[in-house]
């Protein structure tokens, strides 16, 4: 084994990074003269002290869930799709679409139908870059971004324009009232839980926990999953194993805009209820995040949507009860990014050798005279 | 600043212990600004100078908060009703349709929204009659101008700005019929709020068509529009807030809307007593009208003055009337 164990690659490793931006966003809190214990004790009651800051954290979650599974389907190719908040966005111009214009008698039929238009739309968007990608080579990461100006754009277009509400603000008619969905409230409310009715999460947060099931089955129990991370893993053996690199692409990259643009359920239907200009908010950038932290894993990216909606809805508190300026919430959220996304290998390389040095050492110590079994962990020394 | 110190201080040992951080009292007033942000020396500002001038006076403490995107101001609005804080007093039209959802569900607290209307019984709406203010420096503008060309520099393209750059229009005109107004807008998205490098641009394409005094309705986009109008040297003037410091000697007036006027009384009064409502504030009660002080006496000369005076007066005692855009969207003086 020249790895580190599987238990500290997935939660040793994050957790040292968190901790590392929780100690830099302490000295940014000192710096202006606020109490770091503080604003950590306020952002944890405000985000998980009630259940309404859990309805807010799982909101948010939501939200980063399908971003983050958008992003973990695309890693599994090797594809990045930096386009996610573009394809949020369209999904909610699909939901805004099918709602305002179809009446719906209920909210499961219009939650559906929503689904189906938000991720088509979300697909389609994502669809351009793909071909791009697959049949001319033009790279992902650039045309997605673009696509991410393209998309906002259209919706101010069509926010200004034809779909506008009368009065000042560029936003959509509120939905029927037929189609609002059950909020966690009222979910809860069925088993006799008590639960603030006035955070936005709702019946979304299972539509998203059923998506990373169905991801988790679709990458590790189908034929197709199988084929998109032998893809990812080596494009030239792929090929010789007689997969199509263009149908790898396309799919995974449909299913990726899908997952962004499902998205517009939660932000569009449920919170919302109309469609308003820059819906999407950066979510679509913090799935990059929250596909990194959860090692592209539908468990992991579950749990660190959770972590990063903790820190979304926390920074809000902070930015209501504390003279913290709103720049400087960003500037912590963008902390907790910065290291557990962009710097992963800072801590992963550090971290890995040292598991093996120690292991070494147990080995040479425990293992004396008989045979040296490590010949591939001094081939992956010489590596480092 | 200092009592948002000394309070986390002492409250800090307290949220330690108990692990819960609201311990605000609870009857303090609360004010949310919108995206502009406090400090866009014009609408929020203002709002925030008369926050600080309630609380430098009373010694009183208030909760604020600067929202960082449109789904928080449902929830800035609920936090805040939640916590106790009454009254609670919005900055911006955007926040209608979220307090209109929000104020039935706290029928005890009193809501303050400035420029925007919404129709609940604890909701107090308070609009400006800004084509009147308007209309008093469009004539400053139109005497001061040597020729005869005046510009318009709008934020977002909305009904409430094209009120501001009609009611300018009309007094021009009633000044001198001859002379012509340039009108854009930054911009048809709230971003065009705070863009002051376009801002600048547009000013400096109305100077280049002749333009020698510009009026900047837009926010924190104003702030472009005085500046390059200042080093063009060209007039300009300023909105909302008293811009005249800006550039002294080069911002000829601005029209002010007394934003902090509303929030002092709001926070002033007790939130039970607080008529709820609609209450349009004008010039009758300069609550909306022209900046003159020591930056620009020297520009408005007395002639200037007088007529200004005059027309102010007819328009309190009703005798003069400024078409206003956003009673039927349309505007006799200019089209835009």
């Amino acid at each position: 084994m020249d790895r580190m164990p599987a238990w500290a690659d997935a939660i040793l490793v994050p957790l040292i990074s968190l901790l590392l931006a929780a100690l830099l966003s302490a000295v940014v809190i000192l710096a202006i003269g606020e109490n770091p214990v503080e604003a950590l004790n306020l952002m944890v009651a405000g985000a998980l002290g009630s259940t309404y800051g859990w309805g807010y954290t799982l909101y948010y979650a939501t939200n980063f869930i399908f971003t983050g599974l958008c992003v973990a389907i695309a890693f599994h190719a090797r594809l990045f799709n930096i386009g996610g908040e573009g394809q949020a966005l369209l999904g909610g111009l699909g939901v805004a679409v099918i709602l305002l214009y179809v009446p719906w008698p209920h909210w499961t039929i219009a939650l559906i139908a929503a689904t189906l238009s938000a991720g088509a739309f979300g697909a389609a968007w994502a669809a351009i870059p793909a071909y791009l990608q697959a049949k001319r080579g033009s790279h992902i990461v650039i045309t997605t971004i673009m696509f991410n100006f393209i998309a906002s754009a259209l919706l101010n277009w069509a926010l200004v324009g034809p779909m506008k509400a009368p009065g000042q603000e560029p936003a959509t008619p509120s939905f029927a009232a037929s189609t609002h969905l059950p909020t966690l409230s009222d979910v809860f409310g069925l088993v006799g839980i008590q639960w603030s009715s006035a955070a936005p999460a709702n019946v979304s947060f299972f539509v998203a926990i059923a998506a990373c099931v169905a991801l988790w089955l679709l990458i590790w129990r189908t034929k197709l999953g199988y084929e998109i991370r032998a893809f990812g893993q080596s494009e030239p053996a792929a090929r010789y194993a007689g997969i199509s690199p263009v149908k790898i692409i396309m799919v995974t990259m449909l299913i990726s805009g899908a997952l962004a643009g499902c998205m517009a359920i939660n932000n569009v239907q449920g919170e919302a209820e109309r469609l308003v200009l820059n819906a999407a908010e950066g979510a679509g950038f913090i799935g990059i995040a929250v596909a990194l932290m959860g090692r592209s894993h539908p468990l992991g990216v579950f749990l660190a949507a959770i972590l990063f909606g903790f820190l979304y809805q926390g920074g809000a508190e902070l930015a209501l009860w504390m003279n913290i300026q709103r720049e400087l919430v960003v500037v912590i959220q963008a902390l907790v990014i910065l290291f557990t996304g962009a710097l992963d290998n800072m801590i992963r390389m550090p971290l890995e050798s040292l598991f093996l040095a120690n292991r070494r050492r147990r080995e040479r110590r425990g293992g004396g005279g008989g045979p040296k079994p490590d010949r591939k962990s001094t081939t992956a020394e010489g590596a480092r | 600043m200092t009592f948002m110190t000394k309070f986390l201080g002492a409250s800090a040992a307290l949220a330690l212990s108990a692990g819960i951080a609201s311990a605000q009292d609870a009857a303090d007033p609360a004010l949310i600004f919108d995206l502009g942000g406090k400090f866009d020396k014009s609408f929020n500002e203002s709002a925030y100078t008369g926050a600080q001038r309630w609380a430098d006076e009373t010694g009183g403490e208030y909760n604020e908060v600067e929202l960082q995107s449109d789904a928080q101001r449902e929830q800035a609005l609920r936090r805040f009703a939640e916590n106790g804080n009454n009254p609670i007093v919005m900055a911006g039209f955007s926040f209608a349709t979220p307090l209109s959802e929000v104020a039935p569900d706290y029928p005890d607290t009193t809501f303050v929204i400035i420029d925007g209307v919404v129709d609940q019984p604890n909701v107090k709406s308070v609009i400006f009659s800004e084509h009147e203010g308007s209309y008093l420096v469009g004539m400053i503008a139109a005497m001061a101008s040597e020729t005869d060309t005046v510009g318009f520099v709008g934020g977002m393209d909305i009904p409430l700005i094209r009120k501001f750059g009609c009611g300018y229009a009309q007094g021009v005109k009633a000044v001198n019929p001859e002379a012509e107004v340039i009108a854009n807008m930054t911009g048809t998205t709230p971003a065009a709020w705070n863009d002051p490098a376009r801002g600048g641009e547009l000013a400096l394409s109305q100077i280049g068509q002749g333009a020698d005094v510009i009026y900047a309705a837009a926010g924190g986009t104003g702030v472009g529009v005085l500046q390059r109008a200042a080093d063009e040297g060209v007039y300009s003037i300023g909105v909302d807030s008293n811009q005249n410091y800006l550039h002294p000697g080069q911002v000829l007036t601005s029209m002010v809307k007394r934003v902090d006027n509303v929030v002092y009384e709001a926070f002033s009064t007790e939130p039970s007593e607080i008529e709820t409502g609609l209450t349009v504030m004008g010039v009758g009660t300069d609550n909306v009208g022209y900046a003159v002080d020591e930056n620009n006496e020297e520009l408005i000369t007395e002639e200037m003055a007088a007529a200004v005076e005059e027309a102010k007066a007819a328009i309190a005692s009703g005798e003069l009337e400024v078409h206003d855009y956003t009673s039927d969207e349309s505007c006799p003086a200019i089209t835009f």
